[in-house]
């Protein structure tokens, strides 16, 4: 089971409702996914600034912390909170004294994500109710994917949701399971990749930043996949500025896709689809097994 | 659209899909008549287990399973269909107007399905005896262990075609991907080419395609017979 989406918006005049249309896709998949939902959502960015997206226990407070990160990095840190989780933003170069100062004086705090535009949102419970937490329906950007989690091959936890981001900017969701998790993981954890969990997912995640990071574009990465992954997968791919899709040479997991002049939409099923503006007119297709579909940002 | 002025309208946005099913399956096997379903949107199991002469047109795109265990009816699709479309069908017939995604008219005993698009992967997988025509391609491991029936394809198939294959008998047109297990090609005769010429009516298309463009395949009958040289398999 498990629901994913992808929406990639063409048209620019879409992008202050890219959060309401994610929202309007994952609610109809709440049947194939009650245990958890996330979603990352690629937004504005400030020249030379990354953004922290952390996870925190109830109660955080958020603007104390940016507070004391502020103090320490000697620049002004923005936050914008929303319930669990908060976004801050930090320079470039400090990305990593943050996470330092971070792990010091906030050990209970969670990366979740970082990147330029990319912010990543997830929590246990219903579509409905997470999409409502994050206030996803006020969120603007050109592109998101999102995911509805039915787990099976481990706990209903934070830790099993996706999406999963293992390098700036990147993430993924996945619907299915993968065989070769764990071999793949201990060879990619040797070549410099880390890991937060023992997610099947995490690892399909890790294998495309792995690949990136040795020079492979996205689209080679994605079909190297098909070579070193085994098991059953369909993946939604974010990237700063491109949406990805993925299912394997069987392709046992459903998917469905539509078309229009002002964007791109993938849905597990054609139900997340049917509330698109103009969807009645778009192109609406199967993606094939074993074939890349990619898309970039133009404008 | 083939509105008629007789249907009976269902808009699923204001009537809930149990509703017509039950609707549908009230009205009894000497029913007839015509009903036409609005804003599908998607929902799976729209209009199954049908058992009357009925014409159900459905304006959109469908879910899962649209169509399963029809007997008799004539269900019409005016878009695309999810999985399982006319799964275990027993008689009448199935139209979609657009593509199907995976295992159309899987294990389907009778009728006719005919997709105008094309269909996804696991096309008649265990079909028992129903017909299908497609007039655009098909995916991999379509007619997977196909007890019987036909399966016409105007366009290409996917990979392992026929795998494991009983009695169906398929007709392809354009390029085949690879052959399954124990599939092979078979010479196309004239009674082939006749029931072909049949079938092909009954969808609609004969005169748009020549059955001498089909090639015909089928079961080399090596794999579901028990041989004594594998014995040592077993």
């Amino acid at each position: 089971m498990c629901g994913i989406v992808g929406l990639f918006l063409k048209d620019p005049k879409l992008e202050p409702a890219l959060g309401a249309l994610l929202a309007g896709m994952l609610f109809p998949l709440s049947e194939r996914g009650p245990d958890s939902t996330g979603f990352a959502v690629y937004g504005n960015s400030r020249d030379g600034h990354s953004k922290l997206t952390l996870r925190g226990p109830v109660g955080t407070d958020f603007g104390a912390l940016a507070a004391q990160i502020t103090n320490r990095l000697g620049d002004v840190v923005p936050v914008v909170r929303r319930d669990t989780h908060a976004v801050v933003s930090v320079p470039n170069g400090q990305v990593n004294e943050a996470r330092k100062i971070l792990s010091t004086i906030a050990p209970e705090i969670t990366i979740v994500g970082t990147g330029r535009r990319m912010e990543l949102y997830k929590e246990v419970g219903l579509p409905s109710e997470v999409a409502n937490r994050f206030e996803l329906a006020g969120m603007a950007g050109t592109h998101a994917i999102g995911h509805t989690r039915m787990a099976t091959e481990s706990a209903v936890t934070i830790d099993g949701a996706h999406p999963y981001s293992t390098a700036p900017d990147q993430c993924l969701v996945h619907n299915g399971s993968l065989s070769n998790h764990n071999s793949v993981r201990r060879e990619l954890i040797r070549d410099g990749i880390t890991f937060s969990t023992e997610n099947d997912t995490e690892v399909a995640a890790g294998y495309l930043t792995w690949r990136l990071r040795h020079g492979m574009d996205l689209n080679t990465a994605l079909q190297a996949t098909l070579k070193d992954l085994d098991g059953f997968y369909t993946f939604v791919v974010g990237t700063e500025s491109g949406f990805g899709v993925l299912r394997d040479p069987i392709a046992c997991k459903p998917a469905v896709m539509v078309e229009t002049e002002s964007y791109v939409a993938f849905g597990t099923e054609y139900r997340a689809l049917v509330d698109l503006p103009d969807v009645e007119h778009g192109r609406v297709f199967e993606p094939e097994p074993a074939k890349v579909y990619f898309w970039e940002l133009r404008h | 659209m083939t509105a008629s002025v007789n249907a009976r309208l269902f808009d699923l946005e204001r009537e809930s899909l149990r509703d017509l099913n039950a609707a549908l399956h009230r009205i009894g096997p000497q029913a007839t008549g015509h009903w036409r379903v609005l804003n599908p949107k998607g929902r799976h199991s729209v209009a199954v287990g049908l058992d009357a002469n009925v014409t159900v047109e459905i304006e959109g795109h469908v879910g899962y399973y649209c169509a399963g265990m029809n007997k008799s009816a004539t269900i019409i699709v005016h878009g695309n269909a999810g999985v399982g479309v006319a799964e275990n069908m027993m008689s009448g017939m199935v139209h979609v107007k657009g593509d199907a995604s995976q295992s159309a008219g899987a294990t389907a005993n009778g009728g006719l399905l005919v997709i105008d698009g094309s269909a996804a992967a696991r096309c008649g997988i265990s079909l028992k005896g129903a017909d299908i025509v497609v007039k655009g391609s098909i995916g991999h491991m379509s007619a997977f262990m196909a007890q019987a029936g036909m399966l016409a394809v105007l366009g290409d198939t996917g990979e392992a075609l026929g795998d494991s294959i009983y009695e169906a008998r398929l007709f392809v047109r354009g390029k085949v991907g690879s052959l399954g297990s124990d599939c092979v090609e078979k010479k196309m005769r004239d009674q082939h080419r006749g029931a072909l010429h049949a079938l092909l009516k009954t969808a609609g298309v004969a005169g748009d395609v020549d059955v001498s463009d089909f090639r015909r395949y089928g079961s080399a009958r090596q794999l579901y017979h028990f041989h004594v040289d594998n014995a040592s398999a077993y």
